[in-house]
């Protein structure tokens, strides 16, 4: 192996500007992708609990079509299948605003995790004991209130871990969004690979946020876990 | 729309389709393989062992797959000298990176099996390479039986990510017939579905498997 280091080119202009930049947009994106996941995550999951059969049927529906398909794929058909179905004046209106691949980006990552996010919410309601269900119905609350005051904050925290590990999911699955052309980690590191052929170091620095992410996400997920077990359930020491 | 196109090119599709088996396929064998090792290598007593495996497994399962490909597809003919087909390269990437994730399931596979068993096997004088094949591992992998076949549908499903390297998997070819026949909502809903059947199968599956415990 034939290879010199040059560690500090990463420092020089422009690549650490397209460092900072790939870093901010990984973030962003895979915060704000999290944060709709979750919205809906917890919408389609519930709605797969409920006694009405078409809710059912929609919620297993959207689960199956989401989580079937690779995330890829529904990148690729966000980008250069959907805008072609939308109406004329709808179509132009897509294509004129900024940051189309960051918002295709948002939308395709967003409903993959919500499906994955789903299933963590349905296992999640499902170890609640039933009596919980039934205390909560004889003292008068009716089905929204008793997911919305019983159900949902006993079983977010059940979840937590499971919850934590779908961001840290979302978070290297945004690394695919460079396909559309999001400039994230990824592909500033290959950008600068292709620029100076200098692929040790550069995705080293993409390596190395990505694991440095992992690790201050586990800990501080660990502390939270902690802090909001449930006395008696799991064992709190 | 006119799927005339679809059933035109459906060939070229298939020949597609019947790569992204094969690296699933070699992909999952040989990770498995490995990551029989790997999670023998996670729960040893001897430290030498443990923490090697620990950091190889918190390693890849901290980055994308993607990153992992760019790196093999960068430093593999760096250490060779000379570039390998991209078939060889993305196969490393994968079965690097997907070892991780099936030493895991393996490991909590051999960690449900209990401890006592490995005992009752040493004291009829069998080895320990022995009780982990003949005693352990069998009785392991029919615990992580659903575990495995997700994982086998994850793998499948990352085979899309071999495109953005150019190897000519099924994503790959629908996305040149996509842009040779100015065709892309019919070519793009079709390995959607083409996906989701095959996935779904691979899910229900799984699903099966769990209920019959």
């Amino acid at each position: 192996m034939n290879y010199e280091f040059n560690w500090s080119m990463l420092l020089e202009e422009p690549y650490i500007d397209w460092i900072k930049e790939g870093l901010l947009n990984t973030v962003q994106l895979s915060l704000m992708a999290w944060f709709i996941a979750l919205t809906i995550g917890i919408l389609i999951g519930s709605i797969r609990m409920m006694k009405s059969p078409v809710l059912r049927f929609i919620g297993t529906f959207y689960v199956e079509i989401f989580r079937n398909i690779p995330l890829l794929v529904q990148l690729f058909i966000w980008f250069f299948v959907f805008p072609l179905l939308l109406p004329d004046d709808l179509m132009r209106a897509w294509n004129s605003l900024d940051g189309v691949p960051f918002l295709t980006a948002l939308i395709g990552l967003s409903l993959f995790t919500a499906a994955r996010v789903a299933e963590q919410i349905r296992s999640g309601i499902t170890s609640i004991p039933k009596g919980q269900f039934n205390a909560a119905f004889s003292t008068g609350l009716n089905t929204f209130q008793t997911y919305r005051f019983i159900v949902i904050p006993y079983a977010f925290r059940i979840m937590i871990p499971a919850i934590s590990s779908e961001f840290l999911t979302i978070f290297k699955n945004s690394a695919l969004t460079l396909t559309i052309g999001v400039a994230e980690i990824t592909a500033a590191a290959t950008y600068i690979e292709s620029d100076t052929f200098r692929g040790i170091e550069a995705y080293s620095v993409a390596s190395l946020s990505y694991m440095f992410t992992t690790a201050s996400v586990v800990i501080f997920m660990t502390w939270l876990e902690n802090f909001l077990r449930i006395p008696g359930l799991i064992g709190k020491k | 729309m006119d799927f005339n196109v679809i059933i035109d090119n459906l060939p070229f599709l298939m020949k597609g389709l019947f790569t992204s088996f094969q690296l699933a396929f070699f992909t999952i064998v040989l990770s498995l393989s490995l990551a029989c090792l790997i999670a023998i290598g996670r729960i040893s007593n001897k430290k030498y062992v443990r923490y090697p495996s620990a950091i190889f497994v918190n390693l890849l399962r901290s980055n994308p797959l993607i990153l992992i490909v760019f790196w093999f597809f960068f430093l593999v003919p760096l250490i060779t000298g000379r570039p390998l087909p991209a078939f060889g390269s993305v196969l490393i990437a994968f079965v690097v990176f997907f070892s991780a994730y099936f030493a895991e399931i393996v490991r909590s596979g051999i960690q449900s099996v209990g401890s006592m068993q490995i005992k009752a096997a040493q004291s009829t004088g069998l080895t320990y390479p022995q009780t982990m094949r003949l005693i352990i591992l069998p009785q392991a992998l029919k615990n992580m039986l659903p575990a495995l076949v997700t994982e086998c549908v994850i793998v499948f499903q990352g085979t899309t990510i071999a495109y953005i390297i150019g190897m000519r998997e099924f994503l790959h070819s629908t996305s040149l017939v996509a842009e040779r026949t100015i065709r892309p909502i019919e070519l793009y809903l079709f390995a959607a579905l083409v996906y989701l059947i095959i996935c779904f199968t691979g899910t229900r599956i799984a699903t099966l498997l769990e209920k019959k415990e």
